[in-house]
């Protein structure tokens, strides 16, 4: 048999169909639902008279619409859409009879943590859902990827999607990562060095020592952000380290289903002769704490760099870079531990884990945030947060001065009342800092927990590893 | 769905990279449970100020490309969120056909799904029909899905390359979700093995 690469290996087991000219039907195994981006798909399903192919395998749960604010489970405390978006997914799930997590259920978050939390996302699967975050269940050695409307309705009716082939390109981090580096430094670097087209027509699987070395948190942190780097999804080997986070979850297989799941999965790795047809590597050493200066993921510096200038760069990377200082309100030369914030948002897909927490919460103890800093954590989901109250780490956050939230993707992508206002600059442990993406005229600056923990008590961006 | 053919129309330049889906249709439009009337919302935030009033730099604000059916634009087009939003957005407004020399992959299918033809060329052939688009609303571009061509209003045409699949569904209007109903036979084949061998799934 060819040697076959990860990504090959799940793509064989899910084929259902293939045409002549390549074009396949990919079985989806796990299909992610939220609010946001079904509610058309459900209608497109009534119009037809069409049902839910396969609703044990369509888990919903409302998360980018809601308030985290207490008392939002009387949809009079939401604004009028979102009630109505979420009022929909209500709905929906009850009439097609799919797995639900209300906001009134501990168990809300974001579906990208609450997936691989109650044990959905497993090794060797297909999962996709209507969110382009998708790619963090690629941690768990499954193919995870977003895809619009048309093709969330493609789904729920087929359990299956209409797909070609993607390219593998190995991105392998060797070595280890020095102190005060994270994973999220890991993700960002990457699509510092790739761009954020650089991955388009690809699947990445990560791999290497550093990332070997990291928890299941942290990498799923890693997986998150392929998207930012362009590709289709992003994919870690499972490990023993996989296995001991899924067993015993609620949906985790047991019994002789599980020992027969362990064995298949040990089987889900690259060959040694595996083609490539693109490779990328990094020294981990090479890894700094790093911040993004500009309004794409791509623009990324370690935190001892100082503001670039448009000319630093080539093509139509020069005028974009422009844009992007004249959006930021940034002055090149400026070194970036002088930029002064005003915002700090600890949460997101990207970094609303425990661990993202217990980070943030270390460097938080015993301290106040700056005076005038508007500081909020948002825990991932109603499970995270019941376990950061238990640990004290949101009594922490509390006497640090920050805002203690329900689970939701919030200030991420400000659908909910969790917005910046036009000028304000936020130290944000999210994905994106498009422009507007945290609110109109927003200036977003994404880093590691840590290092926007730092940021809250300093006010301004800061090397984690100089704070004490 | 809409057939796509043959279109001649209004090229609008927006030579920029990285033009991303939150540039495309800002969250706010997100709250909508339909697909219809995002298109006064196209491009929200660089096409009206803070008081809701136009932007007149913008391109889309000038006369000569309020009624433009193509976009030529910046490599990259279409990168972040899965919004479907955002093909919803230009087809509201009236687009039928995006020009860059790449595009992120999941706004690339969404084109697709909704009778947007996404054309992929080389960056000297994008240049050219930049500076085509900056002449206005004389200058027309006709592009022809089946003979896979883009040609400028002087009549210099470049040839690109499309999934043989995508072109046949887009020149017909077909819908996927009927398509692939017809494999169900095979669908239902792979379920009843995957409940044999991977009974967990």
């Amino acid at each position: 048999m060819s040697p076959k690469t990860l990504y090959d290996k799940i793509w064989d087991a899910h084929v259902a169909h293939e045409a002549e000219d390549g074009t396949c039907l990919l079985y989806i195994d796990r299909h992610l639902v939220h609010e946001v981006t079904s509610p058309q798909a459900f209608e497109g399903l009534r119009m037809t008279g069409r049902t839910v192919r396969a609703p044990e395998k369509t888990i919903a749960v409302p998360d980018h619409n809601v308030p985290t604010t207490p008392g939002r489970d009387d949809p009079k405390n939401m604004t009028e859409d979102s009630a109505i978006q979420v009022a929909a997914l209500d709905s929906n799930a009850k009439e097609f009879g799919i797995h639900y997590y209300p906001v009134s259920d501990v168990r809300q978050g974001i579906v990208h943590i609450v997936g691989p939390e109650q044990g959905w996302t497993l090794p060797g699967m297909t999962v996709v859902c209507g969110d382009s975050h998708t790619a963090t269940h690629g941690a768990f050695g499954a193919l995870a990827h977003g895809i619009g409307t048309s093709e969330v309705e493609h789904v729920l009716a087929t359990q299956t999607l209409i797909q070609k082939k993607s390219k593998n390109l190995k991105v392998e981090i060797t070595g280890k990562l020095r102190p005060g580096v994270t994973a999220k430094d890991i993700t960002l670097t990457v699509i510092g060095k790739t761009g954020t087209a650089g991955g388009t027509g690809y699947v990445i699987e990560y791999c290497g020592e550093a990332i070997r070395d990291l928890s299941m948190e942290g990498r799923m942190t890693v997986c998150n952000m392929a998207i930012e780097g362009g590709a289709r999804a992003g994919i870690i080997a499972p490990d023993e380290k996989t296995f001991e986070y899924c067993k015993g979850r609620p949906n985790a297989p047991t019994g002789a289903d599980w020992d027969a799941a362990v064995a298949w999965w040990k089987t889900l790795y690259s060959d040694d002769d595996a083609h490539w047809d693109m490779v990328v590597t990094i020294a981990a050493e090479d890894i700094a704490p790093v911040v993004t200066w500009g309004t794409s993921p791509e623009d990324v510096l370690p935190i001892t760099a100082d503001v670039p200038a448009a000319a630093d760069f080539q093509g139509g990377k020069v005028d974009a870079a422009q844009r992007s200082l004249d959006y930021m309100g940034l002055t090149s030369g400026t070194p970036l531990t002088d930029v002064e914030i005003d915002t700090v948002f600890i949460g997101s897909c990207t970094n609303g884990r425990i661990e993202d927490l217990r980070a943030a919460a270390e460097i938080l103890k015993g301290k106040k945030i700056k005076d005038g800093m508007r500081a909020m954590v948002v825990p991932g989901s109603g499970l995270v947060r019941a376990q950061a109250e238990e640990e004290g780490l949101a009594d922490i956050f509390k006497e640090a001065g920050f805002e203690w939230r329900l689970a939701g993707c919030s200030m991420c992508l400000a659908m909910n009342p969790d917005q910046l206002a036009p000028g304000e600059r936020c130290a944000a442990t999210s994905n994106r800092n498009f422009e507007g993406r945290q609110g109109r005229g927003g200036r977003t600056h994404l880093m590691s927990p840590a290092m926007a923990a730092a940021a809250a008590v300093t006010g301004k961006l800061t090397d984690v590893r100089d704070f004490s | 769905m809409d057939k796509f053919e043959t279109l001649t129309g209004i090229a609008a330049p927006l030579p920029l990279i990285n033009i991303d889906t939150d540039m495309i249709i800002p969250k706010q439009f997100l709250k909508t449970i339909k697909r219809s009337g995002l298109g006064v919302n196209l491009f929200d935030e660089m096409r009206y100020d803070d008081g809701g009033a136009e932007i007149p730099t913008f391109v889309l604000n000038q006369d000569a490309y309020r009624n433009a059916e193509i976009l030529v634009a910046g490599d990259n087009f279409g990168c972040g969120s899965s919004r479907e939003h955002a093909p919803w957005a230009l087809k509201d407004f009236g687009v039928k056909s995006v020009i860059s020399t790449s595009f992120a992959d999941i706004f690339f299918n969404n084109c697709f799904k909704n009778g947007i033809l996404p054309i992929v060329l080389p960056q000297e052939a994008v240049d050219v029909l930049m500076k085509d688009a900056e002449k206005g609303s004389n200058a027309r571009m006709i592009i022809d899905l089946e003979a896979q061509t883009v040609t400028s209003s002087d009549g210099e045409a470049f040839s690109f390359e499309v999934d043989a699949f995508k072109k046949h569904c887009l020149m017909n209007g077909l819908d996927d979700i009927g398509l692939t109903m017809e494999k169900a036979a095979s669908i239902d084949t792979f379920e009843a093995e995957l409940s044999k061998s991977r009974p967990w799934v």
